[in-house]
């Protein structure tokens, strides 16, 4: 088992194309749950909205590719209308229902056969991101320094991506300190009370839901010039809840949970991923209790080990409040 | 202090629906139902300007529900409502509250997670930084900010919470709870403050000093509206009171003279509403309900 190689490649997870895409959606999981209390369970939508926006744009109607990025992001605000219309005037809960189920009735639209000449069904949308490449300026196909190991396209859109993720990250902290901020976090506490006090709390309940999903639109724009593709399996429900897991892990209503939280996460799937694969290279775990093609599985349920073991000695994540969490209690 | 100072209601009929000589608010035919349930059926009610007007009834008189549809956190059935002359049937909480008309809660709405210092400066109103582009650029709106903070500042002095203005609002009892509340509506300028049970949950000693900040804002020239049981306070506060019951206003007039009106006592707040048990009173009403316990667990086998 090489320990090094195993450090090596978390470290270049944790600073990887992945983390990155998280990072950026789990800040606006953040703005919609951490900051306005708005229960979010389809934030892959948003991402697909944008991917497909951009994707569709360039294949489809053969649009300008940077045109296209606005399109990724119009539509993930068109999702967030549609989402919050029908449901922020009625409680929490009935948005956490549609948009799980939303998110999925798209997953399942975009892979239809019968919208396949416009979104491509189970392939999805390919080689569209091309234009973009033309100014990577790390032509090489590897770059390997230090700890890091990344291939040219990947360095290139981590370079743009890791400086938009902190752009975003100082806007919503700018945000979230001016009066507006404190608005959306009166809503959070208590709906009623704002509005008795004169906010519209409907109007900007609609605005953080279209930042956050706006922001997760970004974040699925992202993520498909990094791959250069939109594969419509991708965005199943579980991503969403991964999300979460990120952002419970760096503590909700964080300014930099998310990106913390992004890259513990992907570094904790790449850490037992290499060590249970080195134990069993090495024949220390018994084949009747795991054998090689278990490990995928096996490393997600240390996670969830390690997620229950934070929920019972650290709630509050790693950046949160432990004061802050015990009043929700009362 | 004596009720109306200025007499301005001296001569006005006890009677339901009066009309008053300055109303800050005027209530004509309001209804609400829920299923067949005729939870408020109002034929006029007005709000003399600059008083403390209360609104009494026993449980389930439909007070909340009365309160709920002025403050527009629910629909009325019907009916019309003007408030300082302008007509606000079916407008929303938030509206009303930009008019002038902001309340409070019976369970007290306290931001938990907010700093009381930022409980106050919510109150504020119109924020230039809470428009979301201009929330983006602090030199808009930080000059108004740091009024804001001002008023907020004077204003916890008054009501003695300066020494937990940084402190989770959560982390404060009941009872300043209550008076966070009330600070907080009155960072909004209101003309008309609700009040909805205020004295609900306090510890006696608050109790006072709340009664002297519901007679502030009456010196300040801020009408005042409240719910409430506690007779007393009806009596030490008001100027006028209005009686519901089942969904009507079924009285009107100074608490003096719903205090001495028996039939009031008798039917709405019950004959024996404030006056202290005895002690065999109360060992007899101990042992009647001991009996009746002792009955119950013998049924069970």
């Amino acid at each position: 088992m090489n320990l090094v190689s195993i450090l090596e490649q978390t470290i270049s997870q944790m600073f990887g194309v992945n983390a990155m895409v998280f990072a950026m959606a789990v800040i606006g999981l953040n703005v919609h749950f951490g900051y306005t209390g708005l229960l979010n369970f389809g934030q892959i939508g948003f991402l697909a909205m944008g991917g497909y926006g951009l994707g569709m744009s360039i294949t489809v109607f053969g649009w300008n590719p940077w045109l296209g990025i606005l399109v990724g992001l119009g539509y993930a605000l068109i999702f967030a209308l549609l989402l919050g219309i029908p449901t922020l005037r009625l409680r929490g809960d009935y948005l956490a229902i549609v948009t799980i189920a939303a998110s999925e009735v798209l997953r399942i639209l975009v892979r239809s056969t019968t919208l396949a000449d416009w979104t491509g069904g189970n392939t999805g949308i390919t080689n569209f991101a091309g234009a973009f490449y033309e100014f990577n300026p790390f032509t090489e196909r590897v770059y390997d320094f230090g700890p890091f190991f990344y291939t040219g396209p990947n360095l290139f859109i981590l370079s743009i991506g890791w400086p938009l993720v902190l752009l975003v990250t100082f806007l919503i902290w700018q945000l979230m300190r001016s009066p507006w901020g404190r608005v959306v976090k009166a809503i959070r506490e208590d709906e009623d009370a704002a509005r008795a006090l004169g906010k519209n709390a409907y109007w900007y309940k609609m605005q953080a839901l279209i930042l956050g999903g706006v922001i997760g639109g970004l974040a699925g724009i992202l993520l498909a010039i990094a791959n250069s593709t939109v594969q419509p399996d991708y965005f199943v429900p579980v991503q969403t809840f991964f999300m979460w897991t990120a952002l419970i892990l760096g503590g909700v209503g964080r300014v930099w949970s998310p990106i913390v939280g992004s890259m513990l996460f992907w570094g904790l799937l790449t850490v037992t991923d290499g060590v249970l694969r080195g134990f069993e290279a090495e024949g220390w775990i018994p084949r009747w209790l795991m054998n090689a093609s278990q490990v995928g599985q096996i490393r997600f349920m240390l996670v969830g080990l390690g997620l229950a073991l934070l929920m019972v000695y650290r709630p509050q994540g790693l950046f949160g409040s432990r004061e802050e969490m015990m009043l929700d209690a009362r | 202090m004596p009720a109306d100072p200025a007499g301005t209601l001296a001569g006005v009929a006890h009677q339901p629906g009066v009309d008053k000589p300055d109303p800050i608010l005027v209530v004509e035919g309001m209804s609400r139902s829920f299923g067949g349930l005729l939870a408020v059926d109002v034929d006029k009610v007005s709000v003399q300007r600059g008083l403390i007007t209360a609104l009494i009834g026993p449980n389930g008189a439909g007070k909340t529900t009365f309160f709920n549809l002025l403050t527009g956190f629910d629909e009325a059935d019907a009916g019309t409502a003007t408030f300082d002359g302008q007509l606000v049937s079916g407008m929303s909480s938030h509206r009303l509250a930009k008019m002038g008309m902001v309340r409070t809660f019976q369970l007290t709405k306290s931001l938990t997670r907010l700093s009381v210092i930022e409980n106050m400066k919510l109150g504020a109103r119109d924020q230039r930084g809470e428009a979301f582009l201009r929330a983006f650029i602090p030199y808009l709106w930080r000059y108004q900010e740091e009024e804001i903070e001002d008023r907020a500042e004077a204003l916890l002095e008054r009501f003695q919470l300066s020494h937990m203005r940084d402190e989770y609002a959560g982390t404060l009892s009941g009872g300043q709870r209550k008076l966070l509340e009330m600070a907080r509506a009155l960072m909004a300028e209101p003309t008309l403050v609700m009040l909805d049970e205020p004295m609900a949950g306090v510890n006696p000693a608050l109790t006072q000093s709340l009664l002297e900040h519901v007679k502030g804002l009456r010196t300040e020239g801020i009408t005042v509206v409240f719910v409430e049981h506690d007779m007393d306070v009806v009596r030490d506060i008001s100027d006028w009171v209005v009686v519901m019951s089942e969904g009507r206003v079924i009285f009107e007039g100074p608490p003096e003279v719903i205090s001495q009106d028996p039939a009031v006592i008798d039917a709405y707040l019950g004959a024996h509403h404030d006056a202290p048990l005895t002690e065999e009173q109360e060992e007899q009403r101990i042992a009647n309900a001991e009996a009746e316990l002792a009955e119950r667990e013998g049924e069970v086998p």
